[in-house]
């Protein structure tokens, strides 16, 4: 469904992300691992347009995406829930909600996506008039994750949505991520909570430094000496 | 500083302060009919015996209101029944004698001022003086009143309109009296009157109520609002002097308005919108029948105003095109060049240095009126026995062309275009992760912001008669967004009242002139300090300055959870 070969990302001079191949299947959870500074958030920014690849190219269904135009990349099926939530603040849950759905123009859709992720997340439904700033850190992680669902999107990529959250929130978290892929949505999960992500994961990549070092099945990356000692604590 | 009085001396105290403070306001109120001046030429005379000049009938309503205040809880809670309890008598009673000292001081400072000395202040005024003293220092004496619940009153759908209609009508009246006062000192004072009423109004609870009663009876206040503003004209008796400041205020509010899209909205920050009003404004004068027009092309006005729109949001795109891929501080400096670029260029098309097409530093004069059917706005007609002055006419134009606005941005705001405008002030690089096509957005908003101001200055360029390259200087822009950040941006409400404040304040104090800066500098710093968020609101953006508020509680809160949470198996254990 993603293909993203030989993808060089760079800050001005310095390159973030050095020539990196993965590939994500329909229906899949992939997820890309790595410490601080691997390169795993410029990966999602290029393939969701916010970024411009040096060279490398980027498959979406057959199609090339690199080049194309953030608002676009929307438009083809494939949302981010960005690192840092980065939600409106000051806006309502149900304004966040419609932005998220800014590129459909079905209302009556948009409205039944509304009420389903009211259902799934049933915090945001009682509280829909309040302005986002004012919820908590795993109710604002469970909006942006919300946010993102509202495009209907093929591929869904969420960016640490773990990140801040306590261990029974990061729980229900991946629940949700579960449940969605269920539904038949693709998802492309960047973590640094590795046993969470790799216990949902079909398929991990793990970053080192912008270089992918190895991937494997999620299972075995769990029992895997190098992943357990780098980022599961084991010695 | 803040002197805080305990309330077990505030309950010891409480009727002393009650009979010192009634004293005082009477004393306040019998000073009217007393000379407050020995001469005659200041505050337009308030110098009669028995006989109180109209600035003093205003003023005696601060401490008649005193008076009123503080007599009426004396017939006892159990008489005045459920009112009684939702309003607040002494906290607002408290307000109304400061109110009245404040207004009180400053008239005799201007009297001081205008006839050279203290001297000149007659018994009146020094009774006047201390008895809004003597009730300023005993009303803090009184207990707290509770936060008054006024709005929560359910009230007839009549009863609302009616209170929303008196509101229109005072705002009429006062508005009209303001723009007469043609004394510096006389205004002054005035104001303060003015400021003071609102002050205990809001401390009653009456603000509070006609809020919600507006709120609910949304279109009768925006249409009381429209009419109360067309019939402006008619209470100021041909009076060209103050119809030419309204007028120019409504042009200075529509140009606020577009700003306010690009600022308020899109969160752009724009340094050279004035450019844009002054293309309109050339433009319209270049196709007006001028004899000094450079071409011969003369449309008919409503061709015109098109014209003059599409080319400043013609120059919109031009300078956006290139400029909104970048943000911040760097937009902000080339649209103050770009500013600057558009007067010099207009100066150097000349004939010499260019092409004539604006007569250069002389600019474009004698600029017909306008003629819509035969109705000459230069002309001064006759309505229901009131004289309507050439003024008059352009200030009923500008209004239409706000309401054109006001309709044109309401319908934005709450669109899908508002929306993602919204989105990219608060976060652009979420709002493009979220599908909004940002580049095109902020154009849209750049071209739209600017052919508002081109119809403005359209509009302007008829108005003033004449057009020069020196009306349109950066100050003229720093101004507009002053207006913008004053009135609270975003709002709409809240930029007209911005824009009427810095167009009319300079005005009526001539005498300030020189300083004008330097008070409109501190006017900033003190807002930044104490309303951040402008006079109005926006709803949204109310959580941008005091969200670290929620944020602080909310810590709090959750902290105290956990504390529990640790405290409780120990407690537990305690026990058994």
């Amino acid at each position: 469904m993603l293909e993203v070969k030989d993808l060089v990302v760079a800050y001005g001079r310095v390159n973030a992300v050095k020539g990196i191949t993965f590939e994500v299947g329909k229906g899949e959870i992939v997820t890309l691992l790595g410490t601080n500074g691997a390169g795993k958030s410029t990966t999602l920014r290029s393939i969701s347009g916010l970024l411009k690849p040096v060279s490398g190219e980027i498959w979406f269904e057959g199609e090339r995406l690199d080049g194309i135009a953030a608002h676009k990349v929307v438009e083809r099926g494939i949302a981010q829930s960005p690192e840092g939530r980065r939600l409106f603040r000051q806006m309502t849950v149900e304004d966040n909600l419609k932005l998220g759905a800014y590129s459909r123009k079905d209302s009556s859709g948009v409205k039944s996506d509304m009420d389903r992720v009211y259902d799934l997340f049933p915090v945001l439904g009682e509280r829909r008039t309040e302005a986002a700033g004012l919820f908590s850190g795993g109710e604002q992680q469970m909006l942006a994750i919300g946010r993102a669902m509202m495009s209907r999107p093929k591929l869904l990529m969420l960016d640490e949505p773990s990140m801040g959250l306590s261990p029974i929130m990061t729980q229900t978290i991946m629940r949700t991520i579960r449940e969605l892929q269920a539904d038949g949505v693709t998802i492309l999960l960047v973590e640094q909570n590795a046993q969470a992500a790799l216990s949902l994961a079909d398929k991990g990549y793990v970053l080192e430094v912008g270089q992918i070092m190895f991937s494997d099945s999620g299972r075995n990356l769990l029992g895997d000496d190098r992943v357990r000692r780098t980022y599961l604590g084991a010695d | 500083m803040r002197v805080i009085i305990s309330d077990q001396t505030k309950v010891q105290y409480r009727y002393p302060a009650r009979a010192v403070g009634i004293l005082g306001a009477v004393m306040v109120i019998v000073s009217i009919f007393l000379p407050w001046s020995y001469g005659q030429g200041a505050l337009d005379d308030v110098g009669f015996t028995g006989a109180p000049s109209p600035l003093q009938m205003f003023v005696v309503i601060l401490p008649v209101l005193v008076l009123v205040l503080l007599a009426i809880p004396l017939v006892g809670k159990q008489r005045l029944g459920k009112v009684a309890k939702v309003v607040a008598w002494n906290t607002s009673a408290k307000t109304a004698s400061i109110a009245t000292l404040v207004t009180v001081t400053i008239a005799l400072a201007a009297i001081a001022i205008e006839l050279k000395g203290l001297a000149n202040v007659e018994i009146g005024g020094w009774l006047a003086l201390i008895g809004a003293a003597l009730a300023a220092l005993a009303t803090p004496f009184l207990p707290d009143s509770p936060e008054p619940t006024l709005e929560r009153v359910k009230s007839p759908k009549w009863a609302q309109i009616v209170g929303i209609a008196v509101m229109m009508a005072a705002v009429l009246f006062a508005a009209a009296f303001a723009l007469n006062q043609t004394d510096a000192g006389a205004f002054l004072t005035y104001l303060a009157f003015l400021v003071g009423v609102v002050l205990v109004l809001r401390q009653f609870g009456v603000m509070g109520w006609i809020g919600i009663a507006g709120a609910n009876n949304n279109r009768v206040l925006v249409m009381s609002a429209f009419i109360v503003a067309f019939a402006f004209p008619f209470t100021q008796d041909g009076s060209d002097a103050n119809m030419s400041i309204a007028s120019q205020v409504l042009i200075f509010a529509a140009a606020a308005l577009g700003l306010n899209i690009v600022v308020g909205l899109v969160g752009l920050l724009d340094l050279g919108y004035i450019a844009f009003l002054g293309a309109g404004a050339f433009t319209a004068a270049v196709l007006s029948e001028s004899a000094f027009s450079t071409i011969d092309f003369h449309p008919p006005f409503i061709v015109t105003v098109l014209i003059a729109g599409a080319v400043s949001s013609l120059l919109g795109l031009l300078i956006g095109a290139p400029t909104l891929r970048v943000s911040g501080d760097y937009l902000a400096i080339v649209t103050l060049a770009f500013g600057e670029i558009f007067r010099i260029t207009m100066n150097n098309l000349d004939g010499n240095d260019g092409p004539n097409v604006t007569n250069g530093s002389n600019g474009i004069s004698g600029i017909p009126e306008l003629n819509f059917f035969g109705f000459d706005f230069g002309e001064v007609h006759t309505i229901l026995g009131v004289e309507i002055g050439r003024f008059a006419n352009y200030y009923w134009l500008m209004l239409v062309v706000i309401a054109l606005i006001i309709v044109v941005f309401m319908n934005l705001n709450y669109s899908r275009i508002g929306r993602g405008w919204v989105a990219i002030r608060e976060d652009e690089l979420a709002a493009e992760a979220m599908g909004v096509n940002t580049f095109a957005l902020k154009l849209l908003a750049f071209a739209g912001g600017a052919f508002l101001a081109g119809v403005a200055g359209a509009v302007k360029a008829h108005h003033d008669v004449s057009v020069t390259p020196d009306q349109y200087v950066f100050l003229e822009s720093a101004f507009l967004l002053a207006a913008v950040v004053l009135g609270g941006m975003g709002t709409v409400v809240g930029v007209l009242i911005g824009a009427t404040i810095l167009k009319l304040l300079p005005e009526k104090l001539r005498f300030f002139s020189d300083y004008r800066l330097l008070l409109f500098g501190l006017l900033m710093v003190i807002m930044m300090q104490f309303r951040p968020e402008g006079i109005i609101a926006d709803e949204r953006r109310q959580l941008e300055f005091h969200a670290e508020d929620e944020e602080l509680a909310e810590e709090i809160e959750e902290e105290l959870i956990t504390h529990h949470a640790h405290l409780n198996p120990e407690r537990k254990g305690f026990e058994l």
